[in-house]
């Protein structure tokens, strides 16, 4: 049997009221490695697409495969970080009880985790080096910590594809090179889709970019035509281009 | 002071009070740290169309507003998820329209209506036996959902998105919260009334996060601090012959602010406090 297509996306439409979010979006993501970078201004519609992905928003016209199947039908296969700034950071709850969330549709309904769901968790917090803070509570880490508890969350149920909503911002370029570091570890075993709007994120550890602006532009590879960025940001390259640490665009042609 | 406790109605007020800082101590926790004080208050208020229902029908209010605070329940959370309005917004409106409810059908009952002072202020003075087993009865239900939904509801106060995400009913499970915060409401309404309800949710467990990072140690704390406080309430509202609800939350107000303002103190000195 051919191995399934990790994500097929095919005329994806999105819209909220009159507006569309989303238009006739494609995408195929082939075998489960490689990060995968989208980038795009604020209000592009990026959160709104790893929403259609997690099966929490349904398009109203288009069709989405994750392993062959409805994206609600995948979600075991499926691990998410959200932005992690949006948490309320004074919750009672530790590092471990974090983590062990990420078990939770495992240990099953209405009983506690068992020892393969707590060495699962064990094992996630020592691929992101957090195992030693596992009885802090949340608020007592650092933005970079945070970020990485939260990928040990996803990391627990095993996913054979990894969603992030801009785990890049808020963190300093030191955590960001750390950040990367890690998803560079983490692709050779799972797809990753990272959706950011720092274009700084375009890092050596980045496969292959898209650019997301209602329409996403996709070429499969990892050099960005000028006039695709410029159709996303609707203003002149070198702007955004600024201080890319690891240039990875065309130069210019003259 | 030992005497006290020999008069029935005085053995009665102990055992309300101590059973209804139990559930509230324990659901209050979740009212907090989920941020759904209002939400709360919207079923509180609400509820008080059952009472009136209850009176109309000419049967034991409670067994009105027991149905009447879980059909709030449901309906707000149905309602401010789902409609297009602003869930505040939404939380408003079912808040005064169930109010609005009881008051017209305590209003169309022939007749004076008893004690209904008793469900909008509470009066623990006069709870009756009756209700005694009734709390304890909605008391060991409350325990029974926390404690099989432990880790269900954990998940869904720190991060609801993500519990939809990991295949959870996490919007059914919110249902099932807001209807354990609704039996609570049932068991608190004889101790302070409708209007004071939130009081009791709120505090204890705000006074008890200020103690701890742990959910469990927070619900024992807000329980311990819930049944200390109502204790000396109702001896206090005995001498001084105060209404009882109020002299609870007023007790518990000025503890709040005596220990944020006594912490905040001594964390300037440098001691630390939590366990």
């Amino acid at each position: 049997m051919p191995e399934k297509k990790v994500l097929e996306m095919r005329e994806v439409w999105v819209r909220y009221g009159s507006q569309i979010i989303l238009e006739a979006v494609n995408l195929d993501l082939e075998k489960p490695e490689g990060l995968l970078g989208i980038i795009g201004p604020n209000g592009g519609g990026k959160t709104t697409f790893l929403k259609v992905l997690l099966g929490l928003l349904k398009p109203y016209r288009g069709k989405v495969k994750l392993f062959g199947k409805s994206p609600e039908k995948s979600r075991e296969l499926v691990g998410y970080v959200p932005q992690y700034k949006r948490f309320d950071y004074d919750f009672p709850i530790s590092v471990w009880e974090v983590v062990l969330t990420g078990r939770i549709s495992h240990a099953g309904f209405l009983k506690r985790y068992r020892e393969e769901d707590k060495l699962a968790a064990k094992k996630a917090l020592e691929t992101v080096e957090m195992l030693n803070f596992k009885e802090r509570q949340i608020g007592q880490l650092s933005g970079g910590q945070r970020q990485r508890v939260l990928i040990a969350r996803a990391l627990a149920s095993s996913p054979k594809l990894l969603l992030l909503d801009e785990p890049d911002s808020g963190l300093d370029p030191h955590m960001q090179e750390e950040l990367y570091h890690l998803l560079g570890r983490l692709k050779k075993d799972m797809a990753i889709l990272m959706v950011t709007h720092d274009l700084s994120a375009v890092s050596i550890h980045v496969d292959k970019i898209a650019c997301l602006n209602r329409k996403l532009h996709y070429h499969n590879s990892k050099e960005l035509p000028i006039e695709d960025l410029e159709a996303t940001y609707q203003c002149p390259v070198e702007l955004i281009a600024h201080g890319i640490p690891h240039r990875v665009l065309k130069q210019h042609k003259d | 002071m030992l005497e006290l406790l020999q008069h029935s109605f005085m053995q009665n007020a102990f055992a309300a009070a101590i059973l209804a800082s139990i559930a509230c101590g324990i659901i209050g926790v979740y009212v907090v740290v989920k941020k759904i004080v209002f939400i709360s208050g919207g079923i509180a208020h609400a509820s008080f169309g059952g009472i009136g229902l209850g009176y109309y029908l000419g049967i034991n209010p409670m067994y009105g507003l027991l149905p009447f605070s879980l059909l709030s329940a449901l309906a707000l959370g149905t309602v401010s998820k789902k409609s297009k309005i602003p869930e505040d917004s939404a939380i408003g409106i079912l808040w005064s329209f169930g109010m609005a409810l009881g008051i017209i059908l305590v209003r169309l009952t022939p007749g004076y209506a008893p004690n209904l002072m008793t469900y909008l202020f509470g009066n623990i003075l006069t709870v009756p036996r009756f209700d005694i087993y009734m709390m304890l009865g909605l008391d060991l239900i409350i325990l029974g959902t926390v404690y099989l939904f432990y880790k269900e509801f954990l998940a869904l106060c720190f991060d609801e998105e993500f519990t939809t995400v990991q295949g959870l009913p996490s919007q059914k499970l919110y249902l099932l919260l807001l209807c354990i915060i609704a039996l609570t409401i049932v068991v608190m309404i004889k101790v302070v009334g409708i209007i004071l309800v939130i009081a009791l949710l709120t505090i204890p467990a705000a006074l008890s996060r200020k103690f701890t990072y742990n959910l469990k140690k927070m619900m024992f704390l807000s329980s311990l601090f819930g049944g200390l406080v109502s204790v000396s309430g109702i001896v206090f509202s005995y001498l001084f012959d105060l209404p009882s609800g109020a002299t609870i939350i007023l007790v518990l107000c000025l503890l709040y602010g005596l220990v944020g303002f006594g912490k905040e103190l001594l964390e300037r000195k440098g001691v630390s406090f939590g366990f």
